[in-house]
């Protein structure tokens, strides 16, 4: 059955109206809105048109495609995703070759300016895009034309959000995230690695809701999904504070869930709602499940927040084993050292000359810096 | 028959903030290490089996540590404002070599500490390398206190925090800041060793009590 409505596909395939419900009050509490909005939440989600997806993908791991489907038992938030009409989607769209290529053309020519795109992986620019090729033509160029025409792009995952992993150094493809690829386009970071399903089907009830699209930070991210830090709403900050911390991977406290900060977790620079809202329907998210965070949805993190079992980085990227205390404590014996030596070698002096013999004579006029007498 | 003379050489908010930002640094460091490093668990027997309250550790650590940081940042402006209004030893302008006569002077602190000259040029307040070495100190001072305010600003939301340190994050990776953060600790470790033992040394050979004025603020010198 095909049908323009958003409710009544989701009864058809079996999902109850109760669901329904609970999956619009989930909605509104990832969002941050009060349950006043719930309401306005389903009335949007029963009478608004569905809305057409085009899902491209670019230099992508396939992990936010996977974060999506391999749920264990179909949910609405899944539903809602499968019933966006996903005109075309390189991974799980029924149509192949010319076919394939034939139903995004006819989005992009009757739709224009109608429908959302969502990409995932980032975007090669070096040797004009050769790297990631799709039916003869660069994803540079697809994506250009493809966000170029949305109402607006979801970047799925920290790959098309930032660039990711295939934009760490040293970068020979040239990655760069959406907003970098296509500067005109409106983009909304669903940063992550992968991206929380959540968040995503939250960000598009925003929208059928609000006819507008969430509010971003600084890097574009929505604020209800990337506005708070984790390490402040973490299960595990009592921990902190407490100075409980785990020091080797399976120790004592690694096994009474103490606090993974000493581990390197990067929890205290990371902002994303991991710690409410958690993965694969709430079951876990990292920290839980007993490794520290790595900061996935921070631009460049796998440059930047590395080495992830640390807490400080590697100085000067010199060597695998050195870290900031060591070198700290060598300058200081090396002060330490000199500051011997240079005493050994004042009252060697003083022994071989006699004071007087070497004091230059008063100046009378400037002819230099005056003495002591 | 050489005449000497008392002098009031270092003023009280320079002798204060000298000492606010010598047990500050102290505090800081040893609490700062503590929060990069945490070297000691609540389980630990100090701890342990007390009061809860006693194991509350990186808690308390954070705590003295924020409040010192900002005693040790009233400290810094102080001596900063201090540079412009204070007395001419004190001033900024007597630690920035802008002229040759300074220039000269320079080179024979550099054969003094080298070994090549017995004692070093003859000056009341600091000599132009030890103002050379604060002002390097004061910029150490500066970006420690930027980067920890940056580091702050992730949990502290706000117009304040942006405007304190915040607005470095766009531009450095935050990994990096803290780094910076964490080597200016042991900068700030080297710095007082050597500034000591200079002290000591010069004390010894310009016999103008430099050790005690940092406590009273007199030197002895020669009358003019």
């Amino acid at each position: 059955m095909a049908t323009d409505n958003l409710l009544a596909e989701l009864l058809y395939r079996g999902v109850s109206r109760r669901d329904f419900l609970k999956f619009c009050s989930a909605s509104a509490a990832v969002l941050g809105l009060s349950s006043s909005y719930v309401p306005q939440i389903a009335h949007a989600l029963e009478t608004k048109k569905k809305p057409i997806l085009v899902w491209i993908e670019c230099q992508s791991c396939t992990g936010d495609t996977e974060a999506l489907l391999r749920a264990t038992k179909p949910t609405v938030s899944e539903l809602i995703l499968d019933v966006l009409s996903l005109d075309y989607s390189e991974t799980i769209m029924a149509a192949a070759g010319k076919q394939a290529e034939k139903s995004l053309a006819d989005v992009l020519k009757n739709q224009k300016g109608k429908y959302f795109a969502a990409v995932e992986g980032s975007i090669p620019l070096a040797e004009n895009g050769a790297y990631c090729c799709i039916a003869g033509r660069s994803s540079v160029d697809i994506v250009r034309e493809v966000c170029g025409s949305a109402i607006a792009t979801f970047a799925m995952g920290t790959c098309a959000a930032f660039g990711g992993i295939p934009k760490a150094h040293p970068n020979p493809t040239g990655a760069v995230g959406v907003r970098d690829a296509v500067p005109e386009a409106t983009v909304i970071n669903l940063a992550g690695c992968p991206v929380n399903a959540e968040n995503i089907t939250a960000s598009i009830v925003y929208y059928l809701t609000f006819g507008v699209l969430p509010a971003v930070d600084a890097l574009g991210r929505p604020l209800f999904a990337f506005g708070k830090r984790i390490h402040d709403n973490c299960e595990r900050r009592s921990h902190f504070d407490a100075g409980q911390y785990v020091r080797q991977w399976g120790d004592e406290g690694h096994r009474l869930g103490w606090c993974l900060y000493y581990m390197g977790c990067k929890g205290p620079e990371a902002y994303q709602n991991c710690p409410t809202v958690k993965y694969n329907e709430q079951t876990s998210w990292p920290v839980q499940s007993g490794h520290g965070c790595i900061a996935c949805a921070a631009p460049n993190f796998w440059d930047e927040m590395t080495p992830f079992c640390r807490r400080l980085p590697q100085p000067f990227g010199i060597t695998v084993e050195t870290t900031a205390d060591k070198v700290g404590l060598a300058v200081t014996s090396a002060t330490v050292g000199g500051i011997l030596v240079h005493t050994v070698a004042r009252l060697l002096r003083r022994k071989k000359k006699p004071k007087e013999e070497s004091k230059p004579q008063p100046k009378t006029e400037w002819k230099g810096p005056q003495w002591h007498e | 028959m050489l005449k000497l003379t008392d002098v009031y050489v270092w003023e009280l908010p320079v002798r204060l903030s000298h000492w606010v930002n010598a047990a500050c640094l102290i505090v800081l460091s040893f609490t700062g290490y503590y929060i990069g490093h945490p070297y000691i668990d609540s389980v630990h027997p100090l701890f342990y089996g007390t009061n809860p309250h006693n194991q509350f550790i990186m808690g308390w650590m954070r705590l003295v540590h924020f409040a010192a940081a900002y005693v040790f940042a009233m400290g810094v402006l102080l001596r900063i404002y201090w540079g412009f209004v204070g007395n001419r030893y004190a001033r900024w302008s007597a630690m920035i070599p802008y002229t040759r006569e300074r220039l000269t002077e320079l080179y024979y602190d550099l054969r003094f500490y080298l070994l090549l000259d017995p004692r070093p040029p003859y000056v009341v307040g600091h000599s132009i390398l030890a103002g050379i070495a604060y002002v390097v100190l004061f910029l150490g001072y500066l970006v420690s206190i930027l980067t920890g305010f940056a580091l702050m600003s992730q949990s502290h939301v706000g117009f304040f925090w942006k405007v304190v340190g915040g607005w470095i994050l766009p531009y450095f990776p935050v990994q990096e800041v803290r780094l910076v953060h964490h080597f200016i600790m042991w900068f700030l470790i080297v710095f007082p060793i050597v500034h000591m033992y200079i002290g000591w040394t010069t004390d010894l050979v310009e016999d103008n009590c430099v050790m005690s004025s940092i406590f009273s603020g007199h030197k002895t010198c020669r009358e003019e």
